[in-house]
Order: C-alpha cells, then structure tokens, then sequence
C-alpha cells in the first residue's frame, strides 16, 4: 500500500514538473518577462526592482525553483490582457466551472453507468439497438453542436431554459454558487447536459463493452451455475468486476469534462475559467495561458490520484500482502 | 428397473443457428441415463459436444445455442422446458456444476465465504450465521484446512487446488443429487489432481451423489467412473461400464482411442493421437460420422447412421455385427 | 463469432504483404463491405464530400470569398426562394453578406478535410517513427517517449491542441498570425494525436526486433532498421489504418472545435467550424439556414468517418472489439 502510494504521488511530481517546466518556458522565454510581471504602464524604477526581484541573471534552475516556489504560493504572474493578478481572475471564476464540471459528472456517470449496463443485459433489445446507434452519434457530435442544438430548441424554439450565464448567484463565503436559486439551477441544466452527454456515451460504451466481457468470463457463467438470482449476477457479480477497469478510464473522462468545458462555457457565455482561458489564447495572454495549464494538470493529476485510490479500494487483489497471499 | 433413473437424456439435440443461416448441430441424438450414486465418465475428443451436453441438462447453453430435440429427466421429471425461475432453482439446488480452470471460476472480488453463503442462502432457507456455518462445514468437507480463517480469504489467496475444492464445496452447497464436473482435473498440477480425485470420490460415496464426469483423462475415468460414454462428433458411439469400455472396446473410435494409452489404470493419457481429424460441424459425413477415418467402413456406413445397439454390457452404434465387434484384431482407425 | 469458434484456422507461416492484402480483399474485407449497407452509405457520404472539396471552386456558383462577387441585397436570402431584390435563388439560401451557403461549405470543407488529413498525416509519421524508434533502441529513449505519449494520453487531445496552438502563437510574430493560422492548427492537432500510433507500432517493433532475420540483416551490413521497416510496417498497416481512420475524425472534430472557439483558422479562411461560429448568432433571428447546413455537413463527415473507422476496425482487427 505504502509502496504503491509513494510510487504514484512520485509520478504526479513528475507530471507537474514537467508541466510546469512548460509554463514556466512560455513564462521565461515568450516575450518580456519584466513587463508581463509589473503590467503594462509600470516605471523603469518597477521594472528595475522586477527584473531584480525574477533574478533574470540568475541561472536558471534557481529561476525555475523560484517559479515553482511562486506557483505553490499562489503566484502566477499578473494578467496581459486584464491587467489583475491570474491568481485572483481564476479564484473568481472557479466556482462556475468547478459547479458546472461536477453537475455534468454526475450526469455522465449516472446515465452513463445506467445505460452501459442496460444495453449490456438486453444486447438485442429495441432500446439497446436504439442508445448505441445514437451513442455513435454522440461520439461524432462535436460538443459545440450539441450545446447550439439545445439552445435552439430549449430556449430559442420552446423558451424553457436560458442560453446563457449563470443565472442568480449566492455568495456563500467567497464561493459564488448557483446551486442555491432557481434560476441558477436552470441555468445549469443545458451546459451540464452538453458538457455530459459526450463523455456520458463514451462511459455508456465503456460500460457495455466491459460487462459484455466479463458476462463471458468464467466466474460469471460458474454464478449462473449455482443457481443464483440473475439480479445477483448482474448487479453483484458482473456489475462490480465490470467498474474495476471502467474506473480507471472514468478518471481520464471525468478529467477531459474540464478539457471540454473550455468549449461548453463558451457556448453559453458561462463565466468559468474555460472561458478566461480562451480569452486569453486569442489574446495570447501567456501568464494566464502558464497558469491555466499548471491549474488543469493538477486537477487532472489530482483526479488520477483519486481514481487509483478507488481502484485500491475495489480490488482486493491489490491489497494483499504478497509475503502471505499463497497457501 | 424399477425406479426411476435419477437423470435420463434421451434424443438430446442441441443446435447453434449461425448468422448465415446455417444450423450447426453440435450435439445430435444424445441419449443415456444415470443412477442415484453413479458416476458416469463422458469422454471423446476435443470438440466432440461433451462440454455442450453437460451445459445441456444444467440448461446452461449460451444463446444462440438451444436444445432442440430430446428431453431430460430428473427423477422423471422433465427440466429442459421449465421456465428460469425453475431451472434456476434446479441449478445449483438439485444439480451442481464444476467447471475446469479454478483460476478463473471464481469472483476475484469476493471472499470464498461472501461466494458460498450466498449460494447457501439462494437454495437453502438458513439464517445468515447457519448459512455461514454451513460454509465452514463444506470447507471442512472438501478438505480445506483451518477453514474456520480461510472462509474470509479471497480466490487469489489460495493454491489452484485450493480453489478447485472451493468450488467443489460451491457446488455441493446445497446437497444436489447429481454434480457435472467439466473436467475439473485438468488445469490443475499432476500431484494435486490425484488428491481433488479422491475428493470427489469420497464425497460421491459419502452423499450418494451422482456425477457426470467429463474428461480427457483416462486415469481420473478408470479411477472414478461406474461407466463411460465416448462422444465423437456430438454422437455417443459407446457407452458401457468401465472395465469394457476401456479394456475391451468395441466400437472402431473407441479401440483408437484406447488404443492410444498402453494401460489406462497406470498411465494418464490425453485421447488425441488418432489419425485424421474429427470433422467440422459444418461438414459431418452423412451415416456414422468415424467412416472417413474407420478402417473397417463398409458401404452402408456412408449412407445410413448406425443407431446403439446392446453389445454384451454396452451399447454401440456401428453397423458392423456383434462377431466383428468381438473380434479383438478387428482394424479399427485408417493409419495415416 | 459463432463460424470461426466451429472452425479454428489452420496455422500457417507469415505470408507476403501482396498475399494478405490480396486474401483479405478476397475474403473479409470485400464481403463485409457489400453487407453492411450503412458502410457503403458512410463511404458514399465521405467520397462525395471529398469530392465537393477538391473541385469545389469549380462547381461552388460564386467564390464567397471574392468581394466582387457578392451583392448586399442578396443576404440572408431563405433557401430554395427567390431573393425579394434581384430574384435569384439559392439552393441553400445566403448569409448576411450575401454568401452563399452551398459554395461557403463547398471552400468550408475543403479547408476542414485538407487540415484534418495533414494533421493525421502529420501524427502517423510522427507516431510511426517515434514507435519505431522506442521499440527498436529501447532504453532511455524508450522510456522517454512512451513516458511522454502516457503523459499526453492522459490529457484531452483537445485541451493538449489548444495549449499546442495558444503556446506555437505566442512565439509567432503578430504579423504573420493569420497566414500561419493553418500550418499552426495542423502542428497542434497533429502533436495532440501522436502517442495512439507510436504504441502501436513500439509493440510490434519490439517484437519483430528479437527475430532472427533481423539479426541476419545485421550480418549482411544492412542497417537493421531498414529491414524492420521492411517487416514491421505491414504488421501495424491494419491498426495504423483504422487509428489513422478514427484519428481523421477526430482532427477534423478538433478543427471545427478550435475554429468554433475563435482560436483556429482565420476568418479570410473560414472552414465549417467557423461557419458554424457565425451561424449561431443567427438561429434567435430565424435565419437557421445559415446555421444548420454547415453544421449537418459538419456532423455527416464527422459520422460518415467514424463509421468507417469502426467497420475497419472490425473487419482489420476483431480482436479489438
Ligand atoms: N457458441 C457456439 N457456436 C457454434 N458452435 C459451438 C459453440 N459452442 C460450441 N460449439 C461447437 O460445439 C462443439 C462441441 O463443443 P464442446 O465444447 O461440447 O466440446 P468438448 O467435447 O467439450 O471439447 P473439449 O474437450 O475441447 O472441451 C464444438 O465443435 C464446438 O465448436
Ligand atoms: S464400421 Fe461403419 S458404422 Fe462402424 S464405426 Fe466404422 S464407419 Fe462407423
Ligand atoms: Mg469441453
């Protein structure tokens, strides 16, 4: 156990040097780094004490070690485009995405889940037939025209949802949450949907094909052997080998959501960081564009490190001690 | 005969419709019955319809596969057209199963005591402790030691042979008349085959129960089984009691096949060293299916199927005549 | 399934590139394409685009690109019906320019499918080469770049495009911004989608290494690589196809994408994502004429492709199913 953690928090390490090794080679050496740092209209006496304090002259793994010791601390720099720090800009606009990602999560692995093994029990069914063809057009479906779909007929043609924005937020210490109104949760309803529905076909594909296999395996048909009810076969026995490596293939899904919702936010002008952030590639804004890129790999690291955990928890095979496991 | 035979299976067919329309027949006309107590061997070639039986009477054939002729009859009784909810209690209630690899029999994510007690608690109305009890016992029984610890292990934590006496103890967990082993010999190492052997022996004799005992090993035959059937091409060419069988086959497959290990008793053989191959099941020669590789085929082998017919204690299905069939220099396989 | 688990296939020893290609044209290819009608449906689709793609300046009505070509009055003319100023019809209606919708698709795809077919060929030889490179030297090398193309993998392609793109423009003059846009957009794509084709082709490699022609080639004098290229390209042709199949769905997927978001192909240049990106603002309006066809046009390529990929994949590889 402690073998295994060490081994992959030492792998996210590396992950997140490397990534910031990256952002910290547009930081250095795209354009000015004086100038991104102080903004725009400082004095040369700014500029002097900013040169001196990045250590420009210094070599260049202590400039390294500053920029990672700058990044732990929150510090990325000030914005080109806004002229604000990068680190209060995204403060601000977290709590959208983060609402928006989890709310589309949910959405994906619920249905996604549901419907896998649904088309996996009745592989012949009418509805079976019926989900995977629409599934494979899910999958060619660009995220933008699924959302400009929904637009058109939820809020153009029927007039239900909005098209765009938040809605009504609360500030709940610092937290804007649009949980919390109604016209915040309507707000919510098509972005989730169109920020789930892809990763929800592929995890419903996923699913399928997985329980297909282990429907085949031995254990399975030795189950069904012993007489047990079908709906401990599927929901206990299959269901469960079924979700050991569709786990670890949700962690990269349920990573990409924040990949995608740069698109989803801005098809409906959600005021999250995926929208700052293509703001500031066509402004070529590269303190935010650094930033971003070290935020979204930590979340995509953090978010493996969870998934090999829940793995752990799943597979008793993992947790035994090798030194007794025969007998 | 006065009571009813435990199982009989008469006329079994069982057919895999294809997707280009073609209907492959994979067993065809199978009939015998078992007594209470008995252990009746099955043998024959790699793809003779053996496995495919055995799923047959447990109602275990994958779709598309179906049975479509014969019936089975447990203690009288018809099972192959009862509905799931029947069936299902048969299965794993009044017929146990064990399947060949260990390994891969058992749900890596469940402990052997999580497996069992569930089994228990689907046939048996126990409480969850007597259930649990129950479990400890037919570890116990199986021979599973401080079984008392090792109910909470998981499949991965113990020895294949370990395993495969777990899931002997899953079979038996509800005391099933009759138990079809698919080979369940043969995955395991050599010195642990002889020690599940006697496993299964005793406890045949211990419960009075019945097996169906599928394998390609002659010895685990000579040394468990009352009598034996030889399947070749989804047909039973042979059927009869061990000692004639083995030592003095009758029917042209089966002298191949026995002729193939030099002393059954002594050394375990596997049966594949008979020339030629057995055929496709898209290409079965009309009449007796051996006769492109019957050394002794007459005319009338190509054209008309030989039904069984008693030959001393057996059964065979061949055309020739009981003289020929006794006739120990009889040529039995074309050598190729 | 059911077929070949009744007849297990003889074995026999590796056959020539020309025997295979001509045995599995014979038999699964051939035949699974005329039985599956919505291959052929899918392969129509995809020809036809092709084909309006290449010769679309020469049957598009009007160059919507040239000024000179355009008539004000004539925007936002609905499909099929007479323009209420000069009387003309467009099969597909106009913009608010006055464009019309067939001949933008027509130059729309065009700029979409040329991107998306260099991006994928960009990413196989990439991928192929760095592939073949691992598994042959193996080592640090080896370790270097499968490392990098599991780093990668773990991304979005798309989030790793879109940094690939924002990082290669800040490095490029603001001048040149737009006439790079392209060549760029490929880069990006193409760096995104590399690391499926380089395991691929690492694990055949590294088999094929250990063999004794391999060894004998060495003996001859001729460099090993040379003969395993020989050898270990037409191992990996049917994954490498059906990646490369699946991939070209993708790119143009990602195209679309990052030109919806304002970040792709510049505007003088549109492809159907940008169209889409000006459509859009026209459906609260009504005129969705502007909006829909490029996005059906958009979605059909995209689905006609990825149909095509899966078939091939079926038909090359049934153990990936
Ligand atoms: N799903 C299926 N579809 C078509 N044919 C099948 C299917 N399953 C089995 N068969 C065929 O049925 C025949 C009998 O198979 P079976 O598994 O009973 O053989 P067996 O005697 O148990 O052989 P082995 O000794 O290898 O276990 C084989 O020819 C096999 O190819
Ligand atoms: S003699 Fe005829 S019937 Fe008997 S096994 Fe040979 S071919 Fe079959
Ligand atoms: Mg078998």
């Amino acid at each position: 156990m402690i073998a295994f953690l060490i081994r992959r928090i030492a792998q996210a390490v590396l992950v997140m040097l490397v990534v910031g090794f990256v952002a910290f080679s547009m930081f250095r050496f795209v354009g000015d780094p004086v100038s991104i740092m102080v903004g725009q209209e400082a004095t040369a006496a700014d500029r002097a004490a900013m040169a001196e304090r990045l250590g420009i002259d210094r070599p260049f793994p202590v400039q390294f070690a500053r920029f990672v010791g700058n990044a732990l601390n929150g510090d990325f720099g000030i914005s080109y485009r806004v002229g604000r720090p990068v680190m209060d800009l995204i403060q601000e606009r977290l709590p959208a995405t983060l609402e928006l990602a989890l709310c589309a999560a949910m959405f994906a692995l619920v249905f996604g889940i549901g419907a896998g093994v649904y088309t996996a029990l009745h592989r012949d069914g009418a509805l079976s037939h019926a989900a995977m063809t629409l599934s494979l057009i899910g999958v060619s479906l660009p995220t933008f025209l699924i959302g400009i779909g929904l637009i058109f007929l939820f809020s153009v043609e029927l007039n239900w949802l909005p098209s765009f924005g938040r809605g009504q937020v609360v500030d709940v210490g610092g937290w804007k949450s649009g949980f919390l109104t109604q016209s915040g949760l309507r707000s919510l309803v098509l972005p989730t949907i169109t920020l789930g529905l892809f990763q929800m076909t592929l995890i419903m594909r996923l699913v399928r094909s997985e329980m297909l296999e282990v429907l085949r395996t031995d254990y399975i048909k030795f189950a069904r052997a012993r007489g047990l009810h079908d709906r401990a076969i599927h929901y206990g026995h299959a269901l469960k080998n079924t979700l050991i490596p569709v786990i670890t293939l949700m962690g990269i899904r349920l990573g990409s959501l924040v990949a995608f919702a740069i698109i989803t936010e801005t098809v409906f002008q959600w005021p999250g960081v995926g929208f700052l952030f293509v703001a500031s590639v066509q402004a070529v804004d590269v303190p935010m564009m650094a930033s971003y890129l070290v935020l979204v790999a930590a979340f995509f690291v953090v978010v493996n490190l969870v998934v090999d955990l829940a793995y752990y928890r799943v597979d008793p095979r993992l947790r035994t001690d090798h030194a007794t496991a025969r007998s | 005969m006065a009571e009813a035979p435990l199982l009989s299976v008469k006329d079994l067919v069982v057919e895999f419709p294809t997707r280009r329309g073609l209907v492959l027949r994979a067993v065809d006309g199978v009939s015998f019955e078992l007594r209470q107590g008995e252990v009746l061997g099955l043998v024959g070639e790699s793809g003779a319809g053996k496995s495919i039986t055995g799923a047959a009477v447990i109602g275990l054939l994958e779709p598309p596969g179906r049975i479509a002729g014969g019936e089975v009859r447990l203690k009288g009784e018809r099972i192959d057209q009862l509905d799931r909810g029947a069936m299902r209690r048969v299965r794993g209630g009044r017929i146990g199963m064990v399947f060949q690899d260990p390994l891969t029999s058992l749900n890596p994510l469940y402990t052997v005591g999580q497996q069992l007690v569930e089994t228990i608690q689907t046939h048996l109305p126990l409480s969850p402790a007597q259930a649990r009890q129950r479990a400890v016992d037919l570890l116990v029984e199986v021979g599973i030691p401080a079984a008392e610890r090792r109910i909470d292990s998981y499949p991965h934590e113990f020895s294949g042979g370990m395993r495969q006496r777990v899931i002997i103890a899953l079979a038996l967990a509800a005391e099933p008349e009759l138990v079809i082993a698919d080979e369940p010999t043969t995955a395991l190492d050599v010195s642990v085959q002889a020690q599940v052997i006697a496993v299964l022996k005793r406890l045949c004799r211990e419960k009075n129960m019945a097996i169906i005992l599928i394998t390609h090993d002659m010895g685990v035959i000579a040394e468990l089984a009352h009598r034996v059937a030889v399947m070749y091409a989804g047909r039973i060419v042979e059927i009869g009691p061990v000692r004639d069988v083995v030592k003095a086959p009758r029917h042209p497959y089966t002298r191949g096949l026995m002729g193939s290990i030099p002393d059954p008793a002594a050394e375990a053989d596997r049966l594949t060293q008979i020339p030629g191959a057995m055929p496709r099941l898209n290409a079965i020669p009309s009449g007796c299916a051996f006769n492109p590789r019957c050394a002794s085929v007459l005319d009338r082998c190509r054209r008309e199927r030989p039904s069984a017919r008693v030959v001393g204690s057996s059964e065979v299905a061949c055309w020739l005549d009981d003289e020929q069939l006794r006739r120990s220099d009889l040529q039995a396989v074309v050598a190729r | 399934m059911t077929e070949t688990s009744a007849a297990p296939a003889p074995v026999r020893t590796r056959p020539s590139l020309r025997e295979r290609i001509a045995a599995a044209w014979d038999s699964d290819i051939a035949y699974s394409f005329r039985h599956s009608p919505v291959t052929i449906v899918a392969a129509v689709i995809v020809l036809l685009l092709l084909f309006g793609a290449i010769f679309g300046p020469w049957i598009a009505p009007q160059n919507p690109f040239d000024p000179g070509s355009l008539n004000l009055m004539e925007g936002k003319t609905a499909p099929l019906t007479p323009n209420m100023f000069t009387g003309k019809t467009f099969l597909l209606g106009t913009d608010d320019q006055g464009r019309d919708v067939f001949s933008t698709i027509l130059y729309g795809s065009r700029v979409s499918l040329f991107v998306g077919f260099a991006a994928v060929a960009f990413s196989m030889v990439l991928g192929v080469t760095l592939g073949l490179i691992a598994g042959y030297r193996g080592g640090w090398l080896d370790s270097v770049i499968m490392r990098t193309a599991d780093i990668q993998l773990t991304f979005e392609s798309l989030l790793v495009a879109l940094m690939i793109f924002g990082f290669t423009r800040t490095l490029i003059p603001p001048g040149s911004q737009n006439e790079l846009a392209v060549p760029v957009l490929i880069l990006a794509i193409g760096l995104a989608e590399w690391p499926q084709y380089a395991r691929t082709v690492r694990g055949v490699t590294m088999v094929e290494r250990n063999k004794e022609y391999v060894q004998a080639a060495r003996v001859i004098g001729l460099h090993p690589a040379i003969i395993m290229m020989r050898h270990v390209l037409p191992n990996v042709l049917g994954p490498v196809l059906v990646i490369a199949t699946l991939g070209l769905a993708l790119a143009i997927i990602a195209e679309a994408t990052l030109s919806f978001l304002g970040v792709g192909v510049p505007p003088t240049q549109p492809s159907l994502g940008t169209l889409i990106r000006v459509g859009q603002e026209y459906i609260v309006s009504g005129e969705w004429w502007i909006l829909l066809f490029p996005a059906v046009t958009l979605l059909a390529l995209a689905l006609a492709v990825n149909l095509l990929g899966d078939w091939l994949r079926d038909v090359l590889n049934p153990k990936l199913r």
